[in-house]
């Protein structure tokens, strides 16, 4: 290995700052207050379900209410959830490589799976 | 990725050399101390040491001087001012990073382990190398900056009320012991800057006289430097000086945020 001439505050310097990270602190924060109340409508709402089989599930999503706050919660978990992630990742991957690719994945991962969560809300809630 | 193995020279062996305590001591108290000498080529060990703390100053210090001195004249580590202010005998004592010199000897029960400061390389025994997190310290410029000229034949002034919003940021002796405790510096020390990097900016940040707070906060807006504190308090927990470099840290965040809304 060849000797590391770079000062040390050349190195703690490095690229220099990205100039972002507080948008991604406050969106987690926001998310996290949107979710307390949708957690709690899901929590109440399911408990309150008639049954638990496809039929009562189907009628309850079929409501206008239920699928606008269904979809709400939805999109504010996953991207709550996508944001958390990213968070973690930067945290335990020390490398450049599969950390990128791993924050690559969870993007992807959060997006297919709330765009499946919509589209499966929309299917119910607009079938005549 | 963060090492789940660890590299061979670092495994520790616990079995090193013992110094019995001399002949009618009555009142003995056994000292674990990590040894590392990167010349010998062999892995650090743990020695132990059994000291006659009736000979002996209070302090964790005092028991490490009274080692060197009478029993093993090469334990290396750093000292310097021996009253809590130069910071130089930070290490990490019974499990938690401390001053050697303002730790009692009588406040820990049963054996004292004593290992360097966590999570650094070793120069030697107790000596951490701690190059990166002084480079982080210089990187925030912890200086006044000011576009203002200096009133002429006069300092800055600044009211009280303004000058105590530096109680609490201005008193730090750089010691590491906070930064060496936080997890998220474990993890990422080549570019989060640490609980002490990050209360010494913000000493700058909220000193009514400097007028790059700004520039300031450009600098530290950054997912690694600054967003890798987690709120964990380790800093806070374990600063000597009874300083909160978390709550730093948080006001950072909120001026961040506060400057965007
Ligand atoms: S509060 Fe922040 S700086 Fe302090 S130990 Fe926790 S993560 Fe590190
Ligand atoms: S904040 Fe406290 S623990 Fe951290 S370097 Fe300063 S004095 Fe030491
Ligand atoms: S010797 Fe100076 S702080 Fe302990």
């Amino acid at each position: 290995m060849s000797i590391n001439f770079r000062t040390p505050l050349s190195r703690v310097k490095g690229l220099g700052s990205a100039k972002e990270g507080t948008e991604h602190f406050w969106l987690q924060r926001l998310t996290a207050i949107a979710l307390i109340p949708l957690v709690l409508w899901l929590a109440f709402s399911v408990a309150s379900l008639p049954s638990m089989d496809y039929l009562a599930i189907r009628e309850w999503l079929s409501q206008p209410f239920s699928a606008i706050v269904m979809i709400l919660f939805m999109t504010a978990g996953f991207y709550h959830s996508r944001l958390g992630l990213q968070v973690v990742i930067e945290d335990y991957i020390g490398s450049h490589g599969p950390r990128t690719a791993a924050i690559i994945a969870v993007n992807f991962i959060a997006v297919a799976m709330g765009v499946t969560g919509v589209f499966s809300v929309l299917r119910i809630a607009l079938a005549a | 990725m963060a090492e789940f193995s660890l590299p061979a020279n670092s495994i520790v062996n616990t079995k090193g050399q013992h110094f019995p305590a001399p002949e009618g001591a009555t009142n003995t108290k056994r000292f674990k101390i990590y040894r590392f000498d990167p010349d010998s080529g062999e892995n650090p060990r743990v020695d132990t040491f059994d000291v006659d703390v009736e000979n002996c100053g209070p302090m964790i210090l005092d028991a490490i001087i009274k080692i060197k001195s009478d029993i093993d004249s090469t334990l290396t580590f750093r000292r310097s001012c021996r009253e809590g202010i130069c910071g130089s005998c930070a290490m990490n004592i019974d499990g938690a990073n401390g001053l050697a010199c303002t730790t009692s000897i009588a406040d820990i029960e049963g054996d004292i382990t004593i290992y360097p400061l966590p999570h650094q390389p070793i120069i030697k025994d107790l000596v951490s190398d701690l190059t990166n997190f002084y480079a982080q310290y210089a990187s925030i410029e912890p200086w006044l900056k000011s576009d203002t000229p200096t009133p002429a034949g006069k300092e800055r002034l600044q009211s009280p009320e303004d000058r105590e919003k530096l109680d609490g940021a201005y008193e730090c002796i750089l010691c590491a012991c906070c930064s060496t405790s936080c997890p998220s510096y474990w993890w990422n020390p080549d570019r989060y800057l640490g609980p002490a990097a990050l209360l010494a900016s913000y000493r700058w940040l909220v000193d009514s006289r400097d007028d790059a707070t700004g520039e300031r906060l450009d600098e530290l807006e950054d997912p690694f430097k600054l967003y890798r504190c987690h709120t964990i308090m380790n800093c806070a927990q374990v600063c000597p000086k009874g300083l909160n470099p978390a709550k730093a840290i948080a006001e950072t965040k909120k001026m961040l945020v506060k400057r965007r809304l």
